[in-house]
């Protein structure tokens, strides 16, 4: 079934889809948030009538602009990229999939792009109310676009409200709602989207850091941080809570992906988390040498069985116990998963050749073989592991333990330091002392690189946590990929590259100069 | 409500769904035709920005339309992503990247320390106007006269040559409808710049080209039409579902479905009329006309393609494989809880309208542009 297929195709397909998202996810976080920045400033404007409120607003909004621009050029390749470089997933899943693309750009995009250009042309063109609403509408647009899209994602990662159907050799959506409201679809909305809103707050903070330095635009950079505080502050307690609901989720649906990025080997209850450990290059599983030893660990006791279960002696299971099964707790070999999903793609095999040897006799086989597997009780206790029939080694089901351990625990970390970042960022302002407080300052720009480190941490985790799937259990990455030469994927791969970074120094010059100009004459084509 | 639709009914719908967000785009696409014109309807650095500006104010809408085609597409017919996508490579992505290309230029054409300079996003833009309408519509060209691709079992595509659909402009039909996309999207480019910027030799200049576009793609336009009528089409068996060569497929269709006829017919008139009228008597409104015009005779195409058993995407490497709105399209469920979603059309459509208006209602000048706070 995978004839013309191999690792270095995967491989490079992979590597292309990974540096789009990424290049991407570089941008859009800070639209998401930006956006809701600069419509909270519109309001306080228009309550408000003070001119300043406006002159912050419209240099926010020209960064926002020039911002905006580059994540929709890098946003159409990926879209297409699902039909370009992984059709075969194209098909499996379109039925599900496509939906959510769709109304992404029926409800989402076209409000963000019909309001976006009042929002930067209509200044003199309609009333104030109507301005307003159009910034809102850009940035609820921009959100709801994220919504569709994370849905889409969430279900890749945990799939529910279908069926497979043998007849047309695919998944087929059963309950729309399902696949809308499925808790993990929900987690994952609110915590990226508010993860976003923290990074554009820390990008506001550590701008206007910048000009307090500089000594200019002094009451311009104090307003734009407490919003900006204010914003972050809240975001963030949010965006941890999401968060820990999301960490849950993947305990429950991704076991193996939340064993790697907690770096939990063997299984046990009341299991202790990792707060902060060191992997070293040794390891001491000679059948596994991506599970490496730790060099230095802090760990808490049981606290990884309450953040997976709500229970502090729940049992969690460790690599080892997912892939060498553990009846006591009810955890299945990776080796039965692989056989129950041989036999589903045997009865998928026998089904086709039924249907194509002869249209009497063999119809009748065909149809019962169609009834036997699309039985709940087939599907459930076979076709849920179809995608394990085309696993060939066990150690190929555990993600890459470092990569997921490593950017998970970035994350964590930096979203604990963002809380104090914004409280003390808040507390200087409010007191008047900001001004003196040149370390901060200082600090507050530096911390502008590592709300992207953590946001990008974030989608790393997310996406090679879950390897080999590119849709949990039931369709491995290699399988997804278009049939094309190595070679072509390689071109692209090149192209984008240097597309998407020549674009990158554009955008982060003209960023750079946007700001040295500051925000009393900001603006474009003079 | 719309669970009471038969499957095919369902299937029919998102195809005139789908066709007529791409006739929506090939209209929108007067912003790359504009994008063609910079250099020869400007005379001066004020005229260009004047040009860029007021498309710079409406890119948006086509980008946003192509990506809601892509997944509406998706959605509703998977089977043709899957195929088309993964398989005609190469056109694919030099459409794309043409629209990459696109996305940044105007926000940073003219920004300070923009680091490729304002000449070179110029050049971008001219690239995205001449590429995007021909290759798109020679992509859409193999609707008519096939692709190079094969289907297995579990619907894996494999393509029949290594130029991964490069090889449809060597199909002069396929590459006349592009030429014929690339000269309507430049009229309707002139005849936008005629209706939204308010100066004297723009308007004059943009007339005069609007005659010397309007022969090419009149010429490429009814050769393609004419050559489609007389050829052999892709039709398939209502039951069995087997594609069969038919001659006159076409022409036949045209004939089976009146309506969809005299759509074609208004579509093309509305056109030509908003083309001559405004050559003869200097208006502003061609661009309605010939833009509405666009929309219908494209829906009608699109309609041709797929409609009274006809393969939407033929299939010429392996006939069987081809793709046709029966075997290509979502389950039932998924398509008639999409049609839902379809019902937010006219409303997006409503608030697109007012929000136009409001933009529009005052044409753009180099005055406004020298106070615009945030201008391309």
């Amino acid at each position: 079934m995978l004839d013309g297929i191999n690792v270095a195709l995967v491989d490079w397909s992979r590597a292309q889809f990974a540096l789009t998202a990424m290049y991407h996810w570089i941008f859009v976080p800070l639209t998401l948030g930006l956006g809701i920045l600069v419509a909270i400033m519109e309001t306080l404007y228009v309550k408000t009538g003070n001119p300043e409120w406006k002159r912050i607003t419209r240099f926010w909004m020209t960064l926002f602009g020039i911002n905006f621009a580059i994540g929709v050029a890098t946003g159409i390749i990926l879209e297409f990229e699902f039909g370009t470089n992984w059709s075969n997933y194209s098909w499996f899943v379109g039925d599900i999939f496509g939906a959510p693309l769709a109304i992404e750009g029926i409800l989402a995009f076209f409000m963000e792009s019909t309001f976006i250009a009042i929002m930067f042309f209509g200044w003199n063109k309609v009333s104030k109310s109507f301005h307003l609403t159009a910034t809102w509408l850009t940035a609820i647009g921009a959100n709801l676009s994220a919504l569709w899209i994370l849905v889409a994602n969430a279900w890749m990662q945990k799939p529910v409200g279908m069926v497979f159907n043998p007849e047309t050799a695919r998944m087929e959506m059963t309950s729309f709602w399902e696949v809308l409201f499925s808790p993990m679809a929900v987690h994952k909305f609110l915590h990226t989207t508010s993860s976003g809103f923290v990074l554009a707050a820390i990008f506001v903070i550590g701008i206007s850091a910048w000009f307090i330095l500089k000594g200019r635009d002094i009451i311009f950079a104090r307003k734009s941080i407490i919003v900006g505080a204010i914003f972050g502050f809240v975001a963030i307690i949010y965006t941890i809570f999401t968060g820990d609901s999301s960490a849950r989720d993947i305990a429950h649906y991704q076991p193996m992906k939340f064993a790697a990025f907690e770096g939990l080997y063997n299984g046990s209850e009341g299991a202790g988390l990792v707060a902060l450990g060191l992997i070293s290059r040794n390891t001491s599983d000679p059948s596994n040498e991506n599970l490496k030893d730790f060099t230095v660990k802090i760990e808490i006791p049981n606290i990884l069985s309450y953040m997976a279960f709500l229970n502090w002696n729940a049992f969690v299971p460790g690599i080892n116990d997912l892939i060498r099964g553990n009846e006591k707790f009810g955890v299945l070999a990776a080796a039965d998963k692989i056989s129950r999903g041989k036999i589903a793609i045997e009865k998928l095999k026998a089904f086709k050749e039924a249907k194509k040897s002869g249209p009497r006799a063999l119809g009748a086989k065909a149809d019962s073989l169609k009834t036997e597997i699309m039985n709940p009780d087939f599907q459930k206790n076979y076709f849920s592991y179809f995608g394990y029939g085309y696993i060939a080694d066990v150690n190929t089901l555990v993600p890459s333990v470092a990569l997921a351990f490593y950017s998970f625990h970035i994350m964590v970390v930096l979203g604990m330091y963002f809380i104090f970042f914004f409280l003390i960022a808040l507390f200087y302002t409010l007191k008047g002392k900001i001004h003196k407080k040149k370390t901060f300052l200082r600090i507050a720009i530096w911390t502008i690189p590592l709300a992207y480190l953590a946001s990008q941490a974030g989608w790393v985790l997310a996406e090679v946590g879950r390897q080999p799937w590119v849709i949990q259990d039931l369709m491995p990455t290699m399988a997804a990929v278009t049939k094309i030469s190595v070679g072509a994927v390689q071109v692209t791969f090149w192209l984008f590259a240097i597309i998407f970074t020549t674009l990158l120094i554009a955008e982060i010059k003209i960023m750079m100069r946007q700001i040295k100009i500051g925000p009393n004459s900001e603006g474009g084509a003079k | 409500m719309f669970e009471t639709l038969s499957l095919i009914s369902l299937q029919q719908y998102w195809w005139l769904i789908v066709s007529l967000l791409g006739a929506l785009f090939v209209f929108l696409m007067f912003v790359q035709g504009g994008e063609t014109l910079f250099f020869t309807i400007a005379k001066t650095e004020t005229e260009k920005s004047l040009l860029v500006n007021t498309l710079g104010r409406k890119w948006e809408f086509t980008f946003t339309t192509l990506v809601t085609f892509g997944g509406a597409f998706f959605a509703s017919f998977p089977l043709f992503y899957a195929t088309s996508f993964g398989g005609a490579y190469w056109v694919w992505f030099a459409i794309l990247i043409s629209f990459v290309i696109q996305a940044v230029s105007y926000e940073f054409r003219k920004k300070p320390a923009n680091f490729l300079g304002t000449k070179t996003f110029e050049i971008f833009l001219f690239i995205n106007g001449l590429l995007g309408p021909v290759l798109v519509g020679t992509a859409v060209g193999t609707f008519f006269n096939g692709a190079m691709f094969s289907l297995d079992d579990m619907k894996h595509v494999t393509w029949g040559t290594p130029f991964r659909g490069l090889e449809a402009v060597l199909t002069f039909h396929n590459l006349a409808l592009g030429l014929a996309v690339l000269f309507l999207s430049r009229v309707l480019g002139l005849l936008y710049f005629m209706n939204s910027i308010d100066n004297e030799a723009i308007f004059e200049r943009s007339k005069k080209h609007l005659l010397y576009n309007t022969v090419p793609f009149l010429i490429f336009f009814l050769y393609f039409v004419i050559a489609l009528l007389f050829k052999d089409g892709f039709a398939y068996k209502p039951g069995t579902g087997e594609i069969i060569i038919e001659s006159y497929k076409y022409l036949h269709n045209l004939l089976a479905m009146p309506i969809n006829t005299l759509m074609f017919l208004v579509g093309v008139v509305g056109v030509l009329w908003g083309i001559i009228s405004t050559l003869l008597k200097g208006g502003t409104k061609g661009i309605w006309f010939a833009g509405g015009g666009t929309v219908l005779t494209v829906w009608a195409l699109l309609i041709l393609a797929a409609f009274n058993h006809t393969s939407f995407y033929p299939s010429v490497f392996d006939l069987q494989s081809s793709l046709t709105i029966e075997n290509a399209s979502s389950s039932r469920f998924t398509l008639v809880s999409m049609s839902y979603v379809s019902l937010f059309v006219p409303f997006v459509l409503g608030y697109i309208w007012y929000a136009w208006k409001s933009m529009n209602n005052k044409k753009i000048s180099s005055e406004e542009l020298e106070q615009e706070h945030h201008a391309y």
